[in-house]
């Protein structure tokens, strides 16, 4: 039998378990990375929710499965031509390789969250995102974290939100600020810690567990209402106002520390490889999938997959179903 | 003083940093299953009295967190203590026996 | 406070207006407020800058006052903004630039309606031509007076006699700075540096030699608010919010308001004297309020103007003790002197607030 060569773009947790799979199903997988490491968001996250598992041993357990499947880190691709359903890419070293699928799995970007004026990351010394609390929970470093006595959480930040053009929900954010808060609490128990929320989406498994062990075990006190804006006082501690939709009143508090909850964007960059493939975007900016129901890992494009967030927000666990499922459907176009 | 007509009046806003909740933090203690409150309204929904007062334990909760101890107990006297509240609470919150705490707890101050 | 952050979006919030040849319209209620500040904008502009600022006596008020306080329909008021363009097209001018931070946002919020709504401009057009007989023009470019100070503030400093500085002390100034709600908070594009952190009165501030104070109620509306104000008995609510204002600011102890709108400076003036002689509380030192400025005073200041000719004495609040903190040399006997001598009469002393 010919070996088929697929092509997968991106080397975080879609790109890895899609390799894997490719690999199982005898076919030669290539991973080509932008970056000097494997494991994209991944890769810099602490703790994974529900239950705080760390994240290091997911990741490298994956890496692990790819251990002789050719990863080419620190590459782009600068060219794409379709001919006779084979796909010659042009990488940056201008070396040319010849594909017979190609799989996108180029995830997503972290709002950036500098974009909510109103909130001032990057203003105000004690506004840090979700990402810059993952962090310091790997190095134990932050500067802007000094026994915090009363923290906050604002969910939603860049998501749901038609002033930074997107409206949908960012489907992790909900869980990663319990999870956080928990573990914020935990390091700093004689702290308030408050969670500014419009809805808590704990649809997974484990993650209303996660919700009712924040209220009970760690005191996490959740307000319904969006944090509105963010200012500094005389000593540098952070004024913000909400209000409290349940009670109807608006509400002002001092807090040490305030953590953003960027949601995803499309990644930057994604355009030029949609571009060369001619795949569309969905209405949210991210690649467009086939169908939504039955045809997630298709594209518009024939030989052309896609798996992960790089569609839509996804959590880890949904990632990896579609990689896999985007291998199965890579096996279904080579074998017919 | 000179008289205006007119006068500086209080802000709406609720300064989370000026409300004590040192009873609320005994109630609390008192009563853990306060905190796993979803804010679902089942409470107020099915409310006997809170068909014909404005009684509500989800609000009666929301507002000694937030510091509007006044208003509450104002609330708290309209319960008939049927226990209806409690029969339909999905968090399992012994709201009862909350209401019993509310009215020890902040009525000795 | 990371001062780099809020300079990458005051980069990003530049908007383009040119330097020359304007048509020049005046506010309602400035020239009884602050009689010199319209004044000493043009004989900058004109006279200092030699610039081309032109204004037509048949302007007349935009209509906000009216629109805000819900006494005129808006397409009233889009026809007396279509008549002041019709003005300045009239006298061969392209470039339009108002006093006012309330006929900005309805000259903004104006052209933004006919731009989404051709049907509604076409309609004007022809209530235009239906009451006036005048030919429907819009301006090229739409500028507040502050925008124009804003862009000069750099020549201003170079022409300066006086800097934001306590001269005793080498000290910079501590000012606040308060932007009127229609700069830029319904169109962020339209104001520099934006809405959340507008750069048009920070950038004067930096630029003239002082320090800019940051407080929590920064962007909290002074409460003038049309209609709260001029009816009595809601006039409480006005106070309560320029009052909220002040408690915030109070511990940076600023010298200087500094504001870019007909109303703040009014409210932030004069309520400190209704809140003093209500709760006995006074915001500046030794039982002095806190001087509201208007940028046009501000800069005259800089510039070297004679305080009494800045019209300076109509402030509530004495201006005595910042003139002094800058070096600004003043007579007190001609503080209520006004044109040719003639005695303007003293004020009454009130009880909580020096004025002198």
């Amino acid at each position: 039998m010919k070996e088929h060569n697929v092509l997968v773009i991106g080397g975080g947790p879609a790109g890895i378990e899609t390799a894997y799979q490719l690999k199982n199903l005898g076919f030669r997988p290539t991973i080509i990375e932008r970056n000097d490491y494997l494991g994209g968001h991944l890769a810099q996250w602490d703790r994974l929710f529900p239950a705080s598992k760390p994240a290091d041993e997911v990741l490298e357990k994956m890496i692990d499965q790819i251990h002789d499947i050719d990863v080419k880190l620190n590459t782009k691709i600068s060219n794409i031509v379709k001919e006779n359903n084979i796909f010659h890419v042009t990488l940056t070293n201008n070396k040319i390789l010849d594909f017979d699928a190609i799989v996108v799995c180029t995830g997503f970007d972290l709002f950036k969250t500098e974009k909510k004026q109103e909130y001032g990351y990057g203003i105000y010394n004690n506004v840090i995102t979700n990402a810059d609390l993952e962090k310091y929970f790997k190095t134990g470093k932050d500067e802007r974290i000094k026994d915090p006595k009363r923290i906050g959480f604002v969910h939603c930040v860049g998501s749901r939100d038609v002033k930074v053009n997107n409206t949908y929900c960012s489907k992790v954010c909900c869980a990663t600020a319990l999870k956080q808060a928990c573990e914020i609490k935990e390091e700093f128990p004689e702290a308030d810690v408050y969670c500014f929320y419009m809805d808590l989406r704990m649809f997974g498994k484990g993650y209303e567990d996660l919700y009712l062990k924040a209220q009970k075990d760690f005191d996490i006190k959740c307000v319904r209402g969006r944090v509105c804006e963010v200012s500094e006082n005389i000593e540098g501690k952070l004024v913000i106002k909400a209000e409290d939709t349940l009670l109807g009143t608006p509400m002002k508090m001092t807090l040490d520390l305030l953590v953003l909850m960027s949601g995803m964007e499309k990644a930057e960059g994604v355009e030029k490889i949609q571009n060369m493939l001619n795949l569309k975007s969905n209405s949210d900016g991210f690649i467009e999938s086939r169908d939504t129901f039955v045809g997630m890992s298709l594209t518009n494009e024939k030989g052309v997959f896609v798996a992960g967030a790089c569609t839509s927000p996804k959590t880890l666990p949904d990632t990896i179903a579609e990689a896999r499922a985007a291998a199965v459907e890579v096996f279904n176009y080579i074998n017919n | 003083m000179i008289d205006f007509g007119f006068s500086i009046s209080k802000s709406s806003h609720i300064q989370m940093d000026d409300v004590d909740l040192k009873s609320f933090n005994k109630l609390e203690a008192l009563n853990p299953d306060i905190k796993t409150c979803m804010s679902c309204g089942l409470c107020t929904a099915t409310c006997t009295a809170g068909n014909f007062t404005d009684v509500s334990f989800r609000q009666i909760i929301l507002m000694l967190q937030r510091g509007k101890e006044k208003e509450a107990l104002q609330k708290v006297k309209k319960c008939m203590m049927c226990g209806k509240c409690m029969l339909v609470c999905s968090r399992g919150i012994n709201t009862r026996n909350i209401l019993l705490s509310i009215t020890r707890i902040y009525n000795e101050e | 406070m990371i001062v780099e952050g809020k300079q990458k979006i005051w980069a990003d919030y530049q908007k383009d207006i040119p330097d020359d040849h304007y048509f020049y319209v005046r506010s309602c209620i400035r020239q009884a407020f602050f009689p010199a500040s319209e004044v000493v904008f043009l004989d900058i502009t004109r006279n200092k800058l030699g610039k081309d600022f032109y204004e037509s006596a048949y302007h007349t008020t935009c209509g906000g006052i009216a629109y805000h306080s819900d006494s005129i329909p808006q397409e009233t008021a889009m026809t007396i903004i279509a008549r002041q363009f019709a003005l300045m097209h009239e006298s061969g001018y392209e470039n339009y630039v108002c006093s006012c931070i309330t006929s900005f946002g309805c000259y903004t919020e104006t052209l933004e309606t006919w731009h989404e709504f051709p049907e509604l401009e076409a309609k004007i057009r022809q209530y235009l031509w239906d009451s006036c007989k005048k030919e429907f023009a819009k301006p090229k470019y739409l500028a507040h007076a502050s925008d124009i100070i804003y862009k000069f503030r750099h020549e201003i400093a170079k022409q300066a006699k006086f800097k934001l500085v306590n001269v005793k002390t080498g000290q910079a100034l501590k000012v606040v700075e308060h932007i009127g709600c229609h700069y830029s908070k319904m169109f962020p594009s339209k104001g520099f540096g934006g809405a959340e952190y507008p750069h048009v009165l920070v950038g004067m501030i930096e630029a003239w030699g002082g320090e800019v104070v940051d407080y929590p109620e920064r962007r909290q509306c002074c409460g003038f608010g049309f209609r709260q104000y001029l009816v009595q008995a809601n006039r409480g609510y006005s106070m309560s919010n320029t009052y909220k204002k002040f408690e915030s600011m109070e511990t940076y102890e600023p010298d200087l308001i500094i504001t870019n709108c007909p109303g703040c400076p009014y409210f932030l003036d004069r309520w400190q004297y209704v809140i003093a002689e209500q709760t006995g509380k006074t915001y500046g030192k030794n039982g002095y309020g806190i001087p509201a400025l208007t940028y046009e005073e501000v800069a005259g200041l800089v510039m070297g103007y004679d305080p009494w000719d800045l019209g300076l004495q109509m402030h509530q609040v004495a201006i005595e003790p910042l003139l002094e903190k800058m070096g600004i040399e003043y007579d007190p006997k001609a503080k209520y002197k006004g044109l040719k001598n003639k005695d303007l009469g003293t004020p009454i002393n009130p009880i909580n607030i020096k004025i002198v």
